[in-house]
């Protein structure tokens, strides 16, 4: 439990250190419309991640989410284009999200396959089926997105108002915590990641469980995908190219480990605010190419694991 | 007057990939009785559990809880027919509390949602039976505690259920005295409730302390049942290894082998130990003479062995070789001082099956000389080829790959790889398992030749005549501790089941 709050503890500082920066080089950084929209820019990386997590913490790995997000967009922009309305568009895409997740999750437990490689093989063929239903960036034109979804945003304050894909992203936030904090199923996640076999001597259901975690994993990516299509308007097979990583460095920065049975979805939350806090830096900075955010993050990231790894052996010595 | 049993498994058939794990187990258990399940280390006792766990499907054989046949598929499965298990292995979940520990599968909920409190309390309560005088901070994460608490708390998540048939598989490994023995009155409160409990130990105080019956089991087949009162502790010893008393009393002494006195010590072993391998041991190793190391499996006889080699190396004590201290950290740095060691398990860590009689046989050698020098292959030919004649390899010649020839052949071509390096210590565990009684002589007669020749050996065996026949001091061990040195005429079978059933 302590060493929980400690790494949420030290994103919080590397996240009001982030915000210092921002507030003392740029005018207008620490306003409200700026956390709101970082709130929104993030919102559909954020709720991959929180898929990741589940993923992570259960001892495995996603590297299909950010395919799976492509695909779903040129799926609704296509079937909306061919003329189905936006929202059973968006049923059907977050079922076959899930479906997707669920078939990953039986490949893995049933024949017992690494899920690396596994979700590497998602990743080539979701990708592919994207290239399949359209090769070429698609616009979605519909009422629902030029109107109903700009309606939907909460106003604030004057001239700030919550957008509804940063509200998708508080609710995914908010379910993913309940799920993981509150439910057994959160509990057999941990057991699972933690120690397996264990798990198993203990009755947790493993196989069936991995089959449910994975296709978590695979709807919260194609909820990011239908995100995706209110941020851009638009749907595009071949965008977003390596997003599982930022997915993946969202979740290790906040204190989810690799190895599995530790972590947490408000720690993801705040592992993915510090990823688009210094794509905002640069991008506010302006002189500054956008590559030197992956710079930043990659050291940041390796600061972050090189911190828990100290601090777990740290408390490993003391005992 | 006998009751009905409350839980008979019968013909019980378990194999794995190449081991035969349970061949026609029979056990019964009776509510109100601490039944015992003994034997030797991969004697079945786990696997026989896990089947009526349902961790493992079974093979073949029926179970029956009162008198209604059983099927479990899982442990939790299991413990619907009321089951409670405490697996070998503490299985539990190192990242969470004690308290999610306790419940986990089990937590109070309302509309799904966990009261974290509700399962607090639960857990203290399950703590609470256990009488444990240290209050354990159920919100402690599990990895935290000490291996004796997490013990503690698989047996509370065990109890914290209603189960008619509680399974204990080695509880006490880990646990002090007085741990134990709470967990010895617990057991006995929950005998007098009429609970059926099987318990698994390899301490026979324990067994003669707490249960009524002892079943044991050999090899993964049933020896037999026995009221504990009526099997004296020498029996139930020579029974797990294989042998009956009245026929280790009937057996003669063993030929005294004459033995020089005052021969030169070659290595003294000095409070040499690894943790969670071996316990500080003491012994020398003589020039011309066996050391045979007698115990039950896993009583730490190869464990020794891989320490003296360097396999695991030592956190504490040392080697002294010609009165110099040592320190012997790995097989290279064995083989560098003269030893050479025969490991048990040929077919994984000796024998390289895909090359020839003759590289296996110089590949000590080679692994001495280091990567850059080469062995002619002149001499190379010549030394194998003295090998297969001196040692009466049988095979067409020596070009022949080794996963051709029989076992005792294969037994014989490593031994060749380690004479080939003239060590003045070679370690043997197993030499003769799985070999035909033929070459078994003949390993047999070589040992005895190597050690006229002056060379130092340490012998494991758990064939015990074949300990007794071939050594000339013989260390007994148990519990990964040195109980017993014999020497000379000292050695019997009796002698060594007396000294480890004591
Ligand atoms: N999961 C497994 N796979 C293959 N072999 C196994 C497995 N479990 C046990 N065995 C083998 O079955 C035999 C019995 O093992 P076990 O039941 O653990 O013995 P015990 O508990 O009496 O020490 C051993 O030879 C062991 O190697
Ligand atoms: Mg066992």
């Amino acid at each position: 439990m302590k060493r929980r709050h400690l790494t949420l503890l030290a994103n919080a500082l590397v996240l009001l250190l982030l915000y210092g920066i921002g507030g003392v080089y740029f005018k207008n950084f620490l306003t409200l419309r700026v956390f709101v929209n970082l709130l929104g820019d993030n919102a559909f990386m954020g709720i991959a991640a929180i898929g990741m997590t589940f993923v992570i913490i259960s001892g495995g790995i996603d590297l299909s989410v950010a395919s799976v997000i492509a695909f779903t967009s040129i799926f609704i922009a296509q079937t909306v284009h061919d003329g189905l309305h936006p929202w059973w568009a968006m049923a059907m895409a977050l079922c076959l999200g899930w479906l997707f997740g669920a078939t990953q999750g039986w490949l893995i437990s049933f024949f017992e396959l690494p899920p690396f490689l596994v979700t590497l093989s998602g990743m080539f063929f979701a990708r592919g089926m994207g290239y399949i239903v359209n090769d070429v960036s698609l616009a979605i034109k519909h009422g629902v997105y030029s109107q109903t979804i700009r309606n939907l945003a909460i106003p604030l304050a004057k001239n700030v108002r919550l957008p509804f894909t940063a509200q998708c992203f508080i609710l995914f936030i908010l379910a993913g915590t309940f799920l993981l904090a509150f439910t057994r199923f959160g509990r057999y996640i941990y057991a699972i990641g933690s120690n397996e076999a264990s798990a198993r001597l203990m009755g947790v259901p493993v196989h069936r469980m991995k089959i449910l975690i994975y296709a978590l994993s695979g709807f919260c990516a194609a909820a990011s995908g239908c995100v995706v299509t209110f941020y851009m308007q638009s749907g595009n097979s071949s965008s977003f190219v390596g997003l599982e990583m930022d997915a993946i460095a969202s979740a290790v920065i906040g204190g989810t480990l690799l190895s599995g049975g530790v972590g947490g979805v408000p720690g993801t939350f705040l592992g993915a605010i510090i990823l688009g806090l210094i794509q905002a830096l640069i991008s506010f900075h302006g002189n500054l190419n956008n590559w030197w955010a992956k710079i930043f993050i990659g050291i940041l990231l390796f600061l972050f694991i090189s911190i828990q790894q100290l601090l777990s052996r740290r408390l490993r010595a003391a005992r | 007057m006998r009751q009905e049993p409350l839980l008979t498994m019968r013909g019980i058939e378990k194999s794995f990939p190449g081991v035969r794990a349970l061949k026609d187990v029979d056990f019964t258990l009776r509510s109100g009785q601490i039944h015992a399940l003994m034997g030797e280390n991969g004697a079945g006792k786990s696997t026989l559990i896990k089947v009526l766990t349902g961790v493992y499907p079974r093979d073949g054989g029926d179970m029956a809880m009162e008198g209604t046949r059983i099927f479990p598929s899982s442990p939790r499965d299991a413990e619907k027919f009321g089951i409670s298990t405490v697996y070998q292995e503490v299985n539990l979940i190192p990242h969470l509390t004690v308290a999610e520990n306790i419940c986990l599968g089990r937590e109070d909920r309302a509309a799904g949602i966990i009261r974290w409190k509700k399962v607090r309390e639960r857990a203290r309560k399950a703590l609470a039976r256990l009488e444990l005088d240290d209050g354990i901070d159920v919100e402690a994460q599990l990895s935290d505690c000490s291996i004796a608490v997490q013990q503690m708390v698989a047996i509370a998540r065990a109890l914290d259920i209603d189960a008619k048939v509680l399974i204990l598989d080695e509880p006490t490994s880990s646990l002090d005295e007085a741990e134990s023995d709470e967990l010895f009155s617990i057991m006995a409160r929950l005998k007098k409730r009429g609970m059926g409990i099987i318990f698994v130990t390899h301490f026979l105080d324990q067994v003669y302390r707490v249960s009524d019956a002892i079943t044991v089991l050999r090899n993964g087949q049933l020896v037999g049942e026995y009221s504990a009162a009526e099997l004296p502790r020498l029996e139930l010893v020579a029974r797990m290894m294989g042998k009956r008393a009245e026929e280790v009393k009937r057996l003669e002494k063993r030929a005294a082998v004459t033995t020089k006195s005052g021969r030169k010590t070659v290595i003294s072993v000095r409070r040499l130990a690894r943790k969670g391998s071996i316990n500080p041991i003491d012994f020398d190793l003589n020039e011309g003479e066996v050391l045979g190391l007698a115990g039950l499996l896993g009583s730490g006889r190869s464990e020794t062995a891989e320490v003296l080699f360097g396999v695991d190396a030592a956190d504490a004590g040392e080697i002294e070789i010609d009165g110099r201290a040592t320190k012997v950290d790995s097989p290279a740095k064995a083989m560098r001082l003269g030893f050479g060691m025969l490991t048990e398990d040929r077919k994984y860590s000796g024998i390289i099956p895909n090359l020839s009689i003759k590289e296996n046989i110089i590949l000590a050698m080679q692994a001495k000389l280091g990567p850059l020098k080469k062995i002619p292959p002149r001499q190379a030919n010549e030394i194998a080829d003295g090998f297969i004649k001196a040692l009466d390899i049988r095979t067409p010649s020596r070009e022949q790959l080794v996963k051709n020839l029989s076992g005792g052949n294969q037994q014989k071509v490593i031994i060749a790889r380690w004479l080939a390096i003239h060590p003045r210590l070679l370690i043997l565990d197993e030499p003769t398992r799985g070999i035909d009684v033929g070459t078994r002589a003949e390993i047999e007669e070589l040992i005895r030749k190597l050690r006229d020749e002056g060379m130092s050996l340490l012998l494991i065996s758990s064939e015990l005549d074949e300990v007794v026949r071939n050594s000339q001091r013989v260390l007994v061990l148990r519990d990964r501790n040195k109980i017993a040195e014999l020497a000379g005429e000292d050695i019997s079978e009796q002698r060594i089941l007396h000294t480890i059933a004591q």
